[in-house]
């Protein structure tokens, strides 16, 4: 659906991420390309939002090479000069968290602001406006100069999106974007990401039990189990001729 | 979906408990208690009559006291800046995975929690100005360097003060740090911001509304402790409440009248600090209570009824 350049934004190889005796990631190699929609599903605990948080560094990989737009990175070594690499990295991925952590002290618009300014040393006047802008995109323009502790669950969700955006990321990583919301707030969320995937063609990873989302919106699919990729095709291999039975029961069990 | 819970009067309701003596009897509580405060002060007065306190000494006496109060207050205004500029430090040095500031901190505040503050004072006073002629006869450094070991009194209890309360102070730091959860730091992270900026633009001001009003009560605290500083010599220009007292007391025999006086003194004081000081914590609560006319039943309410559960247990 959406024009897809065959350079990879993000690549992952050899991954692994262990948290005491316990492995969560067993060794994940993927690409994500540039105007790519993937959606990683599986059951809590395969490992898919520590795939995401990895990317990041969020967590650092207990093993293994994570490259984001260019920036190359090993896991599980600790210099100095690493940290100032990671920062760049996530310059370059913006993440949305599953329990939208705003910054309850600012406003709407600086919370949008926050990254170009204090991150990127933007000056105000030239923030705003593109503040304002993804406020609008969100459809929040309205409570610019509201706190997040008035806004609903979905609105806070949206100001997260355009934080993130602000920060002009080559890649957004989605962490189960929608789990904290009550039923009824979920599709407006879910609609700014597909409007980001059709209008934007920006490059997204997202971790979501959100099947009819990934259906329509996504361009690969991955399902994680037990921490690598079982599977991954589009969402027709996927949905109607999935290969693995694992796959199949999970599928059945969410759709 | 779990059946919505009805969350009926949140955080920040309080209402006076009705109390249950009140059931039954003429007069309110609140009366009841009045009373009972004037009878404390009769009794008091019957009390100051027994001592034969010499009211008209007190009258006549009462301004060259009250002449101190700036020193008291100015001692205790400088101190609790530099002690929350310690307080900050020593706070962010606990919380450090580097070992020199999570060692200096830790040595710090065990060593002046753990040592009373007269003898620090005392220490700050007497140890400085012997290290400064000790380091003098050993040709290290010049006569006009080693004058600067010598402090005065004030500044001596200054620093006391100050090193004294940072180190108390740092708990109350470094919890208000801890308060502010660790989705807001990784929310600064993933942005890309670096351990400074995460610490000035998310943390720390979200922090300060912990901190706030327990720091309000340290330096009700310091108030009173700044009594101490008097015990170490000084010019009569930087001659405190309790100094007065105790030199005007000496001179006239009235030790006794000289003391009450200076307790009241004292007291009003602390009395005018901690209605500034519950001012300013409803004030600096105000950002994060919800207006009235918003409605509670949002989604997300019950996370934000959590939150602020949260910060009431704090």
């Amino acid at each position: 659906m959406t024009a897809i350049d065959w350079k990879a934004v993000v690549k992952v190889e050899g991954l692994h991420k262990t948290f005491g005796d316990l492995e969560v990631l067993k060794g994940i190699d993927m690409e994500v390309h540039k105007g790519e929609v993937v959606v990683i599903f599986g059951r809590s605990g395969s490992g898919k939002s520590t795939l995401l948080r990895c990317i990041n560094f969020l967590e650092d990989p207990t093993a293994g090479t994570i490259e984001v737009a260019g920036i190359r990175l090993q896991g599980g070594h600790r210099h100095r000069h690493k940290r100032e690499q990671v920062r760049r990295v996530r310059m370059h991925a913006g993440m949305v968290f599953q329990d939208f952590p705003l910054f309850p002290h600012m406003t709407t618009i600086q919370n949008v602001m926050e990254g170009p300014i204090t991150v990127k040393k933007m000056p105000e006047e030239q923030a705003r406006p593109i503040a304002r802008g993804l406020l609008d995109r969100v459809g929040l323009a309205d409570k610019a100069e509201e706190y997040p502790i008035r806004l609903s669950g979905g609105q806070k969700q949206r100001v997260a999106i355009a934080r993130a955006l602000a920060m002009e990321p080559d890649v957004m990583l989605f962490d189960e974007p929608t789990s904290a919301l009550d039923p009824e707030l979920i599709h407006e969320v879910l609609a700014v990401m597909k409007a980001l995937a059709t209008d934007m063609h920006m490059t997204m990873m997202i971790v979501t039990h959100e099947m009819g989302f990934a259906r329509e919106v996504a361009n690969r699919l991955c399902f994680f189990h037990e921490g690598v990729i079982l599977e991954e095709g589009t969402p027709v291999e996927v949905f109607d001729n999935t290969k693995f039975p694992e796959t199949r029961k999970f599928l059945d069990a969410v759709l | 979906m779990a059946a919505h819970i009805e969350i009926q009067g949140g955080a920040g309701e309080t209402r006076p408990p009705e109390h249950p003596l009140d059931a039954g009897t003429r007069l309110s509580f609140r009366t009841k208690v009045v009373l009972v405060w004037t009878g404390i002060f009769a009794l008091l007065g019957i009390f100051f009559w027994l001592a034969k306190f010499d009211i008209a000494w007190m009258n006549r006496t009462f301004k060259f006291i009250i002449t101190g109060v700036w020193v008291t207050v100015v001692i205790a205004i400088v101190s609790i800046f530099f002690a929350v500029v310690l307080a900050l430090l020593g706070s962010l040095g606990r919380l450090s995975k580097n070992a020199v500031a999570y060692g200096v901190s830790g040595f710090y505040t065990s060593f002046y929690r753990g040592t009373p503050l007269i003898v620090q004072i005392f220490l700050v006073y007497l140890a400085l100005p012997q290290i400064g002629s000790s380091l003098q006869d050993r040709g290290l450094i010049g006569s006009t360097l080693a004058r600067y070991f010598v402090l005065s009194a004030v500044l001596a209890g200054i620093i006391a003060l100050s090193l004294n309360y940072g180190a108390y102070m740092t708990e109350i730091f470094r919890a208000g740090i801890l308060s502010v959860g660790p989705d807001q730091t990784e929310a600064a992270d993933a942005l890309g911001m670096s351990y400074k900026q995460r610490m000035r633009r998310v943390v720390l001001p979200q922090a300060f509304k912990v901190i706030i009003p327990p720091t309000g009560n340290e330096f009700i605290a310091m108030i009173k402790d700044t009594a101490l500083v008097s015990l170490i010599a000084s010019s009569i220009f930087w001659y405190d409440i309790f100094k007065r007292a105790t030199v005007a007391g000496n001179h006239d025999f009235k030790n006794l009248e000289a003391l009450v006086v200076t307790a009241g003194i004292y007291w009003a004081l602390t009395a005018i600090f901690t209605l500034f000081q519950t001012k300013l914590e409803t004030r600096v609560s105000k950002g994060y209570v919800r207006q009235a006319g918003t409605p509670s039943r949002k989604p997300g309410a019950k996370r934000l009824e959590e939150q602020s559960r949260r910060e009431d247990e704090t």
